[in-house]
């Protein structure tokens, strides 16, 4: 029992918050779990969720490999998913006929492009070893500017079936696509980390590098490969997101979407400041994010406070799941309980409540 | 620490500060090679100052929190609520200048001692931490006023045009009129306050604590510093100087609005790490603060002068950027090989390795 409950702790976290949201919507009225079928789709509140938090669970992905392996985190993803979008548009448009195979060729286009982009910040964060946020920073502030060049003109407009039929439902099949490319998207990188090496390097390198380095693995090419995955990640979040919207705002595509991926990850239990991680904590933190944003709305919270709401949501979060308060929480079931139990409370608390905080550590762990 | 690295050699943070200063005053120079017009006016030099004072501002905050090892992405948003909290006081009709001043230090400071309280002493993430700062703020402007809100209070539209106005400096324009050097409040708002931050980074025991803690905050704590509360204090700086910026933009615009200070956070850290504070904590000259936001602000000034498609401001920011971290991480890594020398015993035979980074 013990065993699975040190395993499974850091998804307490993530998925007791959605618990809670779910619960709240439940009270709010029942029909929450409803679903209803439009056009040879279904529609409801959970395929809503599913639906809105696509390009957020694929670049929460990428964003856990890259906080794994090199202590930071990437604040150009939206960025450089516009950047991607853009190229993807591109070949589209000029290409004479739109058919399956330009989406396919324009789609490898911009994986090919965000593996560049991944290169450039994961050789400035490996190689030049500046800090990831400050070596994105550069992408950051560029980017969008970058993307409007290549678009030439603001928002071109993606006017044809194929597209919107990605963004939206294929005939004959009743669940919208984005879920379905995110349900493959999550199958393909559980495939990746089951069958090689990677999370067991990325998690040594991010651990601690010498100690990683003297193991023989190579900390440059595994933070250089994180990275370079991110980009295939908002390579595939911006072809997403493009043909959800139907035409490429270079201003507005993914905007602020960075903030929402990094806080899926700490959300999902893992340390921001590198080291051990779970994709599947970080895909329910991204799957709770959206349910929260659409709890706020259900809840018919005004628009306008509906960010501060969201804030204070994620405060009292963080403020428990902090180190020190679960310090006090351990303490105070640890007293009651005193006398004969000691040793094997304290031994739970060794393995649950005392190493968790770990995923929250600041920066300053060495 | 200071006096076995300091006699001989420059430390890395006054090395960097050096170099971004060196850049600024050749990038400068070249402006004023390329549009004598413009850019040999000292107007334009002071407006640098006065039009961008709140940004020079918050980027000094920037980088004590940084020298400090965190980070405040939450100065853009609370500065954007200052400017609308001020506005919508000034027009209700209670309020004077002087209470709406009190009221954005306020507002600062309740900001800096609720992220402080969070991130030093719970021990929570900066980056979240002031990422949620940043929601509240920007939640909590929207809900107190939507709409851009323009101040007529008589008081304050007399501060808001005030300026100190030098007649033997100024200028003739196109038409041959002449035209006196004025230089608005915010500018000197903002040479009193790098003034006195730099004092205190130097010479106080809060900024040699705070640079020990960002160096390495386990070490700090062996030499009995208070890690704590120096970080915390570092955050409560950093708030109540986004409560100043805040009021110096209204000052300068005279409007609150929802855009107010948008996107500021991130103008203000690459303007920190252009004038040379790191990220990872420890290193940085506050002097440095104006100097990077003045580079980045004189580059894009030189895009606009230029006239070309404006979307290469964004580009040519990121670019420079990208010069001054390859070089920032080049230097550093340089010079690593003579700190890890100077940090042995003097008696040991590590005299060459020092001059390596010179």
């Amino acid at each position: 029992m013990r065993r699975v409950k040190a395993t499974g702790f850091h998804l307490l976290l993530p998925l007791s918050v959605l618990a809670f949201l779910v619960v709240v919507n439940v009270i709010k009225g029942v029909d929450y779990f409803s679903l209803s079928v439009i056009n040879g789709a279904l529609y409801g509140n959970i395929p809503n969720i599913l639906f809105g938090a696509s390009e957020l669970v694929v670049l929460a992905v990428g964003m856990t490999l890259v906080t794994s392996s090199s202590g930071g985190q990437d604040i150009s993803v939206g960025v450089a998913g516009a950047i991607t979008s853009s190229v993807f548009v591109a070949i589209l448009l000029g290409a004479d006929k739109i058919t399956w195979w330009t989406i396919f060729a324009g789609f490898l286009a911009g994986c090919a492009v965000g593996v560049l982009i991944g290169a450039f910040n994961g050789s400035l964060v490996a190689v030049f070893k500046v800090q990831p946020m400050v070596a994105t920073l550069i992408l950051f502030t560029a980017g969008r500017s970058v993307a409007f060049l290549i678009d030439g003109k603001l928002s071109p407009i993606l006017a044809n079936d194929l597209t919107s039929r990605i963004g939206g439902v294929m005939p004959g099949v009743f669940i919208q696509t984005p879920i379905l490319l995110t349900a493959v998207f999550i199958a393909l990188i559980a495939l990746l980390l089951k069958t090689t090496n990677l999370k067991l390097y990325a998690q040594s390198v991010g651990v601690n590098e010498k100690a990683a380095r003297l193991n023989g693995i190579d900390p440059v090419a595994v933070k250089l490969l994180t990275f370079m995955l991110l980009g295939v990640c908002t390579a595939v979040a911006g072809f997403i997101a493009v043909c959800k919207a139907g035409r490429h705002d270079s201003v507005n595509l993914l905007k602020y979407i960075e903030m929402d991926a990094i806080l899926a990850v700490a959300i999902g239990g893992n340390a921001l400041g590198g080291g051990k991680f779970s994709v599947t904590g970080s895909i329910i933190g991204a799957y709770t994010i959206e349910v929260l944003n659409r709890t706020l709305l259900r809840l018919e919270v005004d628009t306008e406070a509906i960010k501060a709401v969201k804030a204070v949501f994620i405060i009292v979060l963080m403020v428990l799941a902090s180190p020190v308060v679960r310090g006090y929480l351990a303490n105070a079931v640890r007293r009651p309980r005193s006398g004969t139990q000691t040793g094997t409370v304290a031994e739970e608390a060794e393995d649950g409540w005392v190493s968790a905080p770990d995923a929250f550590r600041g920066r300053e762990a060495p | 620490m200071r006096t076995v690295k300091g006699r001989e050699t420059l430390s890395n943070s006054n090395l960097l500060f050096m170099i971004a200063a060196v850049i600024f005053v050749l990038m400068y120079a070249l402006a004023m090679a390329i549009y004598p017009g413009s850019f040999l006016q000292l107007q334009t030099f002071f407006d640098l100052f006065s039009l961008n004072a709140p940004l020079i501002i918050l980027t000094c905050g920037m980088s004590i929190v940084m020298i400090g090892g965190g980070i405040d992405i939450s100065v853009g948003g609370v500065t954007g609520l200052v400017t609308m909290c001020c506005a919508v006081f000034l027009e209700s009709g209670g309020g004077d200048v002087w209470s709406s001043m009190i009221l954005a230090l306020g507002i600062g400071i309740a900001f800096g001692l609720l992220q402080g309280f969070l991130i030093a002493y719970l021990e929570i993430q900066p980056f979240i931490i002031t990422l949620a700062g940043m929601f509240l703020a920007n939640g909590l402007l929207t809900t107190i006023h939507k709409d851009p809100l323009n101040v007529t209070l008589p008081g304050f539209v007399a501060l808001r045009d005030a300026e100190l106005v030098i007649p033997l400096l100024g200028s003739h324009n196109r038409l041959g009129n002449f035209i006196p050097l004025g230089i608005k409040i915010g500018a000197f708002v903002v040479v009193a306050l790098v003034i006195a931050l730099a004092v205190l980074m130097k010479w106080s025991r809060f900024g040699r604590n705070l640079y020990a803690v960002g160096g390495n905050s386990q070490s700090a704590l062996m030499l009995g510093i208070n890690v704590k509360r120096t970080k915390f204090q570092s955050y409560l700086i950093c708030g109540s100087l986004s409560g100043i910026a805040g009021f110096v933009y209204i000052m300068t615009t005279g409007a609150g609005n929802v855009g107010n200070a948008s996107g500021f956070e991130m103008k203000a850290i690459a303007s920190s790490i252009i004038g040379g504070t790191m990220l990872s904590g420890g290193v940085g000259n506050l002097l440095g603060s104006p100097v990077g936001a003045l580079t980045l602000l004189t580059i894009n000034e030189l895009i606009r002068a230029a006239g070309v498609n404006s979307n290469l401001q964004a580009i040519a920011s990121g670019l420079l950027l990208c010069v001054f971290i390859v070089l920032q991480g080049v230097v550093v890594r340089l010079r690593g090989g003579g700190n890890l020398a100077r940090a042995l015993p003097s008696w040991l035979p590590a005299g060459k390795t020092t001059g390596k980074g010179k």
